[in-house]
């Protein structure tokens, strides 16, 4: 479902004298349908970073990412935008929302994209607040003003509220206390069972034990002068 | 998927100074197109240079009309042009008053494109401009009042009803929220994101607030003197930016 | 009478001013502009319309002027007298007599020939002009066909009134293209412009001639469900009984005593006449 075969990074920052800061060289791994894969390694090392190449969020320098076939290095955004629609979702640590939309909204809204009735959009995304604990009396307001645990949990809705068939999980459940990280852990098994390809960072190793089949630790991409 | 709008070497200048340059773009149906940059980056010129209000010196825009003709705009005759922007085509100016009739109520204000294309029953018009006014979150008891009465986020609402109520398939914004307050550009926002989806149409909103595009735009123009020095994805344009500029504009941002 | 070239204007002067009534002929409706010249009245008195009728007259001519419908106001006596010192020609108040009749703010109620000219004093020839203060921008939406603004009026009339208010100066549309002023006679008349007789309008003061020939389409602009009407004062006539003619009301006395009339003396005198025939 997801294939990364000679991949290479590396940031330019134009204004700190041209610094280049590499970040990989040569990354290959594959994720198939059904899997869970964890991405693994120091802080720094590049997990979020190959996510988001993945979600074609950064820009890759060489190398393929195949989603579902289609290759997202060098790809026309409108390519994107449509994988993004259809295949890959993603669920960010942070929550970026327009002001005044109410949660439910927030979260019926990949449904809307590609074209689903507003009615039953919105039934989904309430089975899914209520499913994650949001409690009723906040589905009608804004997240913006939301504890953490609270965004991040609308976030995670808004990551499954859609059958993506693939899905990129980071840091899903940072903040959660042990019953919500177990409702978390349940939908990732789920979407698994049902034949997703999943890539999660996940901090915590007891929870990475539970839902990955594998792990991939991206340290082995850092290029060898960085190294 | 054949573009809506494509745009090709478009190049305005001012005497020696550039306005914009070889500036080449797509704009798809149902798209969201951000151009942003700092005052004086060219971005107003192309603005106007593609909803007609300028004419360019060099460079084609081609138009997909509603019967799949692709049509040069800039070679079209006055009329054509005319009746392009009042049926397929709206423009949002960022200060209302250079977009409404002050002196004109808000009813005939909405109600104004209608009849330039030919509405000729009050009452069709009269219930098609509480509908609208309605969907900006304007209510029907205002219809009979003026915009001079009205506040800068109602008159921008206004306007945006104004221009909307044909069901254009393109809309031109020149900073849509720009001298409003913050709550009342968030309301606006919204507005938008609504109308956008709800209608399928396509925008191209011209703006140096990197929070407005993030929240609107699907894709990213950013311009620096008159000329296109980086475009993709939103989200990667301001994320991942690979031009100097872009790093530096992203990077002064202030963050709340 | 030596004095003066025939009908005051020199000849070149006429040719340039027919040469732009035969050009708003040819196009009913349009604003054909025309270098107007001084005239011995002051702007606002006619002269635009004084000089279609120097342009016009010929020695044959019988020439007829109403103000407001009579012949015997200062402004129609003013320019009857004038035109009888530099042309010589025949003046009457009889509208069927008459082979060219100056008017201002009336049509008259008798039916026009094809053997008649009526000329029109125009005070703004622009309709849009309250619209739209700029003269480049009104030729263009002339040019375009764009008169969505005409009927933003309308609608603006309705919704403050409940009923479109504007009463005279009526807009209407010519030959389904040009939206034209009628000069301010009441809406009453708007129908009557579609008639057998030429119809030519001048302003003085704004430069501008337009006309329209025998039998031209003339729509006053509506809205499907608040329909034109060519409405008047619900009454008849106080002094010859007519019902269906264009009333003015006077006031006659400090009590507040009023009485309604017709505008047009002409046709008002003949109805009396008429009666007082039948009754003998």
């Amino acid at each position: 479902m997801i294939d990364v075969k000679h991949l290479a990074k590396h940031f330019v920052l134009y204004h700190q004298g041209a610094t280049v800061i590499p970040v990989f060289q040569e990354a290959n791994f594959s994720v198939a349908k059904g899997e869970c894969v964890a991405l693994t390694g120091a802080s720094g090392a590049g997990k979020s970073t190959l996510m988001r190449m993945i979600y074609g969020n950064y820009l890759c320098k060489a190398g393929s990412i195949k989603v579902n076939h289609v290759e997202m290095v060098g790809a026309h955004p409108h390519d994107v935008m449509q994988l993004r629609r259809t295949t890959i979702g993603y669920v960010s640590q942070f929550l970026r929302v327009v002001p005044r939309v109410s949660t439910v909204d927030v979260v019926a809204e990949p449904l809307l994209a590609v074209g689903e009735k507003p009615i039953h959009a919105q039934e989904k995304s309430q089975e899914l607040l209520s499913l994650l604990n949001i409690p009723k009396r906040l589905w009608s307001l804004s997240p913006t003003t939301f504890s953490g645990g609270e965004q991040q949990r609308v976030n995670i809705a808004r990551g499954f509220v859609y059958d993506y068939p693939a899905l990129l999980l980071d840091e899903p459940t940072a903040s959660l206390d042990s019953q919500n990280r177990d409702v978390v852990l349940g939908l990732i098994e789920r979407a698994k069972s049902n034949g997703k390809a999943i890539i999660g960072i996940f901090h915590d190793p007891s929870v990475r034990d539970q839902v990955c089949d594998r792990v991939v630790d991206v340290s082995q991409f850092m290029p060898e002068a960085a190294a | 998927m054949t573009p809506l709008l494509s745009v090709y070497n478009l190049t305005k200048m001012y005497g020696h100074r550039v306005g914009c340059q070889d500036i080449n773009l797509d704009l798809y149906p149902s798209e969201v197109l951000g151009i942003v940059g700092e005052s004086g980056s060219g971005k107003s010129t192309l603005l106007n240079c593609l909803a007609g209000q300028l004419t360019p010196d060099r460079g084609r825009i081609q138009f997909k009309t509603r019967s799949g003709d692709v049509k040069d705009t800039l070679t079209l005759s006055e009329p054509e042009q005319l009746m392009l922007s009042r049926t397929d085509w709206a423009f949002v100016h960022q200060n209302p008053r250079d977009g409404l009739r002050m002196s004109v109520s808000a009813g005939g204000n909405v109600g104004e494109r209608l009849m330039a294309v030919g509405s000729r029953h009050y009452g069709h018009i009269r219930t098609t401009a509480i509908d609208w006014l309605d969907r900006v979150e304007i209510t029907a008891d205002r219809i009979d009042d003026r915009p001079t009465s009205f506040s800068g986020g109602m008159q921008q609402r206004l306007q945006i009803a104004r221009n909307l109520v044909t069901g254009p398939r393109l809309v031109f914004m020149d900073e849509p929220t720009g001298g409003l307050d913050v709550s009342v550009q968030a309301r606006l926002l919204d507005l938008l994101r609504n109308l956008v989806r709800d209608m399928g149409l396509s925008a191209i909103i011209v703006t140096h607030d990197l929070a407005v595009v993030r929240l609107l735009a699907d894709r990213l123009m950013v311009m620096k003197e008159g000329q296109a020095v980086e475009s993709g994805l939103t989200d990667q344009v301001l994320d991942d930016p690979q031009h100097a500029y872009t790093q530096l504009l992203v990077s002064s941002v202030l963050q709340a | 009478m030596n004095e003066y070239n025939f009908a005051y204007l020199d000849e070149q002067t006429k040719r340039m001013i027919r040469r732009a009534i035969l050009k708003g002929l040819a196009i009913p409706g349009y604003q054909v502009p025309f270098a107007s010249r001084e005239m011995p009245m002051p702007y606002g008195w006619g002269t635009g319309g004084v000089q279609v009728s120097a342009a016009t007259l010929t020695p044959e001519d019988i020439f007829k002027v109403i103000d407001q419908g009579a012949d015997d106001t200062t402004n129609a006596i003013s320019i009857r007298k004038f035109f009888q010192k530099v042309t010589g020609i025949k003046v009457t108040d009889k509208t069927i007599d008459a082979t060219v009749i100056q008017t201002r703010h009336r049509i008259p109620e008798t039916s026009l020939t094809e053997d008649q000219i009526l000329v029109y004093q125009v005070p703004i020839p622009e309709p849009l002009r309250f619209l739209e203060p700029y003269e480049t921008e009104t030729r263009k939406m002339h040019a375009l066909e764009e008169y969505g603004l005409m009927y933003v009026k309308l609608y603006e009339d309705i919704s403050r009134h409940g009923a479109i208010a504007t009463s005279y100066a009526y807009p209407v549309k010519v030959e389904g293209r040009y939206v034209m002023d009628p000069s301010p006679i009441p809406k009453f008349d708007n129908p009557k412009m579609e008639m057998a007789a030429i119809q030519i309008f001048g302003a003085g003061r704004e430069q501008r001639i337009y006309a329209l020939p025998p039998y031209t389409q003339v729509v006053s602009l509506d809205f499907d469900d608040y329909p034109f009407e060519a409405s008047k004062a619900d009454h008849v006539c106080d002094i010859c009984g007519s019902s269906d003619t264009y009333l003015d009301e006077v006031i006659v006395d400090d009590q507040g005593g009023r009485i309604f009339v017709c505008s047009d003396t002409d046709f008002c005198a003949a109805q009396q006449s008429a009666a007082l025939e039948s009754s003998e």
